[in-house]
């Protein structure tokens, strides 16, 4: 092998690259360890300056976040000792829990919205990027223009005409309502990158499916679907994501039933003080859910697999 | 098993015109190549049979009832496909399973099972059954897209070149594999192809196309030795026929405007003087290259022929086919 060459790159090349990546992951992943950490102090930690980089970790911030507290006379203290390792932690501040809070909720909201949008999202637009993929529609090239078009402005340059929409169709602080909106935002997104995707799988394979004896639909549901598997893994990602951290039309057209995380976990401040750790645990769980479906996911992002059956 | 019946086919891609008024009658059992350069309607005739693409006047009969609105599915052929077409995502067995798996049929897998491996058996890939369709030859996947037609026992078998990729050894194999089958089983086959000897020793009948038309059908020896036209006779013949002019030589008939000779149908010895321009040794035969008054000629000669580029030697025809300003032949 030649000392340098296009296809090999040198050796101090290859140093200065994984220093620069090494860097920039140490970046982006900076202010995530600080939030896991922060979840793990204490409320004195929290506040500590200089910031601690070791301290003693504890659990109170997530029993903050889990609980709701009060504060009780000395006696009454003495005469209900803690049962269990979280209410012992309560107990040390000189409060008992009152009750569970209503972040359990709120995530559980969260994820009935999130992935119920997501699940929609994906199944209407792998059809609609099927049947514009496959069939001749009539304006195929202005309807997928038009479905494009919704996505040209920020989807909150139009909340005020839906939260009096929503308001007057009695979709207001529901799950139903909100599922419907996250769809309808990720559509036009999922719509146009299953088109590229399925655009990508030879005709031939459904047609050789048809002559086997199958109809449309199957020849759709086991051929097509499978090697979409890629366009469908990272299209669902990228709905998660967006209607999982969605924020602003959350706190507008959601205020009890229908919450979901994002806007609960800042009220934490109103609610026990400025309760950094519990806010960090808070914010530490909400990240968990899209983390783990990325990881599952991530199989079937290796493209290539399913490709090259077909001489081309 | 059945016969097939195209009426008055047309069929057109936007504006161009795939088939015009295609008629062609395949009887149950027969083995029909069709023949044609690309762009000729081969693939299209085919696709229009199996139901993947809609004729847009005529009619298509299986077993005398008209298929023409019918899905693919119910027309009940099978088809291999030129680009392999096999299910990426699947292992080579269950390519091969996936017709008998389909909801139209209802084979328990144990039979699946045993069928498969006959056909595997059949075309040498037994070894490969748990591979992935990715993971094998160009070679392989055709065998494996020709296993899956086989594998089930519809009324026509169409083939789009199915031989293309193969080796020469594992493609006389097949050759005769497909005949074997073909003789066994009595179906009926629709086959397109290039090469000469597919057409000349698996068909019953050949078909010729040219340009969405069929030019002529009949048994290969017919298209062989009586051409309706320049256009078929060249499509046969391996060298190709020479096309000359009528009057290079002396006794042709009135009207001919070209003739036609085939490499085998050259006399050395008498006739005119041609000079030698290039010599193939093919090892069972050798081609000699010629040149006569400006006009280069193919012709064969034994393979121990002592000849050199620059001999002049002595030809004349014998067996010309003639042909009028048309390109028909006259008799």
């Amino acid at each position: 092998m030649s000392k340098s060459s296009i296809s090999e790159p040198t050796r101090g090349f290859k140093w200065i690259a994984a220093i620069l990546v090494a860097f920039y992951s140490l970046v982006t992943i900076m202010p995530l360890l600080w939030i896991v950490a922060t979840g793990f102090k204490s409320s004195a930690d929290s506040i500590a300056y200089p910031p601690k980089i070791t301290f003693q970790p504890s659990l109170e911030g997530y029993v903050n976040l889990f609980t709701t507290q009060t504060r009780q006379t000395k006696e009454f203290m003495a005469a209900n000792p803690p049962k269990n390792w979280y209410e012992e932690i309560v107990h040390s501040k000189g409060m008992v829990i009152a009750g569970p809070s209503r972040f359990g909720e709120r995530f559980l909201n969260s994820t009935i919205i999130g992935f119920g949008s997501t699940f929609l999202s994906v199944l209407l637009g792998t059809m609609a990027a099927y049947a514009f993929s496959r069939f001749r529609v009539p304006l195929k090239d202005d309807l997928l223009f038009f479905i494009l078009s919704t996505r040209m402005m920020p989807p909150i340059a139009v909340a005020i005409p839906i939260f009096l929409m929503f308001r007057a169709v009695g979709l207001s602080d529901t799950h139903a309502g909100m599922i419907l909106l996250y769809t309808a935002v990720n559509l036009s997104l999922s719509v146009w990158l299953l088109k590229g995707f399925i655009d990508e799988i030879p005709r031939e394979y459904e047609e050789a499916a048809l002559i086997d004896g199958y109809t449309r639909f199957q020849a759709f549901y086991k051929v097509v679907l499978p090697q979409a598997a890629t366009g469908i893994a990272s299209t669902a990602i990228f709905c998660l994501i967006f209607a999982w951290n969605e924020y602003a039309f959350a706190v507008l057209l959601t205020s009890g039933t229908a919450q979901t995380a994002p806007p609960f976990i800042p009220t934490i401040i109103g609610v026990a003080g400025q309760d950094w750790p519990a806010m960090a645990a808070g914010a530490t769980i909400f990240l968990l859910p899209v983390m783990v479906f990325t990881i599952l996911l991530r199989r079937h992002l290796l493209r290539g697999i399913t490709f090259g059956a077909v001489r081309k | 098993m059945a016969d097939v019946v195209l009426q008055g086919i047309e069929k057109k891609f936007g504006s161009v015109l795939a088939i015009s008024n295609l008629n062609l009658e395949i009887k149950d059992g027969a083995f029909v190549i069709l023949l044609g350069p690309t762009g000729a309607g081969k693939t299209t005739t085919l696709r229009l049979i199996a139901g993947l693409e809609r004729p847009d006047s005529g009619d298509i009969k299986i077993n005398g009832h008209s298929v023409v609105k019918n899905t693919p599915a119910q027309r009940n052929v099978a088809m291999v496909f030129q680009q392999y077409s096999l299910y990426p995502h699947m292992s080579v067995q269950d390519n091969l399973a996936f017709p008998l798996r389909s909801p139209t049929l209802n084979f328990s897998e144990a039979e699946i099972k045993s069928k498969v491996n006959e056909i595997a058996e059949v075309l040498q890939i037994k070894d490969k059954l748990n591979n992935r369709a990715t993971a094998l030859s160009g070679g392989e996947m055709q065998r494996v897209s020709i296993g899956r037609a086989l594998v089930r026992n519809p009324s026509i078998y169409l083939m789009d070149e199915p031989l293309s990729s193969l080796d020469a050894k594992l493609r006389a194999d097949l050759r005769l594999e497909l005949k074997r089958i073909h003789a066994q089983v009595g179906s009926t086959l629709l086959y397109v192809t290039h090469d000469q000897t597919e057409a000349m020793t698996m068909a019953t009948q050949v078909g010729v196309l040219d340009k969405g038309q069929l030019v002529q059908f009949g048994t290969p020896r017919e298209i062989y030795e009586k051409p309706s036209s320049l256009y078929v006779a060249s499509r046969l013949g391996l060298p190709r026929i020479n096309s000359l002019p009528a009057d290079l030589f002396s006794g042709a008939p009135r009207g001919a405007i070209k003739m036609g000779l085939r490499p085998e149908h050259i006399l050395q010895g008498k006739g005119k003087l041609a000079s030698v321009i290039r010599i193939e040794h093919l090892g069972d035969q050798t081609r000699l290259h010629l040149s006569l008054e400006g006009f280069n000629i193919v012709t064969l000669t034994d393979s121990e022929t002592k000849l050199a580029v620059g001999d002049k030697i002595k030809i004349q025809p014998n067996n010309a086919l003639y042909f009028d300003a048309n390109g028909n032949r006259i008799e």
